[in-house]
């Protein structure tokens, strides 16, 4: 056993005759929120779904808790929430979540857990379709939480969440973790980078930096994280 | 292959039938109203008689077929096969899910079709009732089985629609519905044999008019159940794990 739930080495990937990952090399930690953050676009959803094993690679390697990307032994340890909401928009929340528990073998009461966890318990059995944006997100990170996921990798979680809920959310990543679970999760909101342990920055399909949030601070000198990747793009576009 | 992956998956789908109570009064009623459309067209009880039996197996092929591309597209555009294609069902569990919840609603829809057409309408078969529901529903499960593989070549809901024409048309009108196929042009005789439906036709009449369970008729059967099956396998290739 690895000290590392995911290591990348040289990844790259093609979208038609454009590269949008370009040799991408990074580790996360077991037992770790790692944080993938960077402008709309940059291919941080790429980066996720080579992770999970659903992204057609033109070259590296992605090993993820021991075993290539996409292996049959990793489908019922990795937790995924896509960043468009992937739920039944027409069925319940419950009914949703009984369908992804049995698929995972996940146990029965799994499924009032993850409703409480994402604090949709009051909406239980209301039809998916008619949730707000933001319930809506978290039915569909429910899934994610479901059986004993080893990893979870969230595409941008806590989008069109107000404070209280992201703050409940965050405490929640932090439990998970301290139970030893490794999450990556990707935002582009530079004030949830101060959350996470370590921080991948990127941009235009690089890893722009790959440290922790107080090294970067120090790294750039000034204590706003927003303030640090603008610099760390200044001095990447200087040099180039 | 996993039993409770396939169950489940159809247990979801039904479940969401359950929700859209408006589909399902259209999917079982409509080949019905159809059914009666037909009869009074004609206004004629011979001739209701001579296209009726090959209707009942045309009408569920093209609902089906229609109902089962767009829902089947809808899983693959939004995100919630890619999250599936992250877990560990199998492909073939998933289509499998979805053609026996079509499948049931078939029966259903069959089942009130000729229900109909047998009592109030007034069709008369020689044969077995019990084989004429089974053709039906076998042809139902054809046009699911085709409308899976079908909502793979498609990108968007409107191309979906269109593959209705496109695929289900050419088979509607060279099945013998129309003309017989043996008095075809030599070229549309043979691209009449190597479409499935022609044989479901083909095995509506003769239960129409034979009680005979004959060879031909358990090869016409045979062949409709293995192409539904074969679109079926087809259909699970064409999903991917890994997409671009």
């Amino acid at each position: 056993m690895t000290n590392y739930a995911v290591v990348a080495e040289g990844l790259r990937v093609r979208r038609g005759i454009r590269e949008v990952l370009h040799d991408v090399s990074f580790a996360v930690e077991r037992g770790s929120i790692t944080g993938l953050l960077g402008p709309s676009g940059c291919g941080k959803t790429t980066l996720m779904r080579c992770v999970v094993g659903v992204q057609i690679v033109a070259g590296g390697t992605v090993t993820v808790l021991g075993g290539p990307a996409g292996g049959k032994n990793l489908r019922d340890k990795i937790g995924y929430a896509t960043q468009n909401p992937s739920v039944y928009a027409d069925l319940t929340v419950t009914e949703s979540l009984r369908y992804f528990a049995a698929i995972l073998r996940a146990p029965k009461k799994d499924v009032e857990r993850v409703i409480e966890e994402v604090g949709l318990a009051t909406h239980a059995d209301h039809v998916i379709g008619e949730l707000s944006g933001g319930q809506l997100n978290r039915a569909s990170l429910a899934v994610a939480l479901l059986g004993r996921p080893e990893l979870l990798v969230l595409d941008e979680p806590t989008v069109g969440l107000d404070p209280v809920l992201r703050e409940e959310l965050w405490d929640l990543f932090r439990k998970l973790v301290d139970g030893g679970v490794t999450l990556l999760v990707s935002s582009h909101v530079m004030d949830e980078a101060a959350r996470c342990d370590r921080l991948l920055l990127m941009r235009d399909g690089y890893i722009l930096a790959d440290d922790t949030p107080d090294a970067l601070r120090a790294e750039t000198d000034t204590p706003d994280l927003e303030q640090a990747f603008l610099r760390l793009v200044r001095k990447q576009e200087a040099l180039a | 292959m996993t039993i409770t992956f396939t169950t489940a998956t159809a247990v979801r789908i039904l479940t969401q039938l359950r929700h859209d109570r408006r589909t399902v009064a259209l999917m079982v009623l409509v080949p019905s109203i159809l059914m009666i459309l037909l009869r009074y067209v004609f206004n004629n009880e011979q001739q209701f008689n001579a296209a009726a039996p090959a209707l009942l197996a045309v009408f569920p092929f093209a609902i089906m077929f229609i109902v089962t591309s767009i829902t089947t597209l809808r899983e693959r555009t939004t995100a919630t096969l890619e999250r599936l294609m992250t877990m560990p069902i199998a492909k073939l569990d998933l289509l499998f899910g979805y053609a026996i919840a079509f499948g049931l609603v078939a029966v259903l829809q069959v089942l009130v079709a000729a229900g109909i057409s047998l009592t109030w309408l007034g069709l008369e078969i020689d044969g077995s009732v019990w084989l004429l529901l089974l053709i039906a529903v076998l042809d139902a499960l054809l046009g699911t089985a085709l409308g899976l593989l079908a909502s793979a070549f498609a990108r968007t809901e409107f191309q979906a629609v269109q593959f209705m024409p496109a695929i289900v048309m050419p088979q509607i009108l060279l099945c013998g519905l129309f003309a017989p196929r043996d008095q075809m042009a030599p070229v549309l005789e043979w691209l009449s044999n190597i479409m499935p439906l022609s044989y479901a036709v083909d095995a509506l009449a003769q239960v129409t008019h034979s009680s005979d369970v004959d060879a031909t008729l358990v090869r016409n059967l045979l062949i409709v159940a293995g192409c539904a099956l074969l679109a079926l396998v087809l259909g699970a290739a064409t999903l991917r794990r890994r997409t671009p």
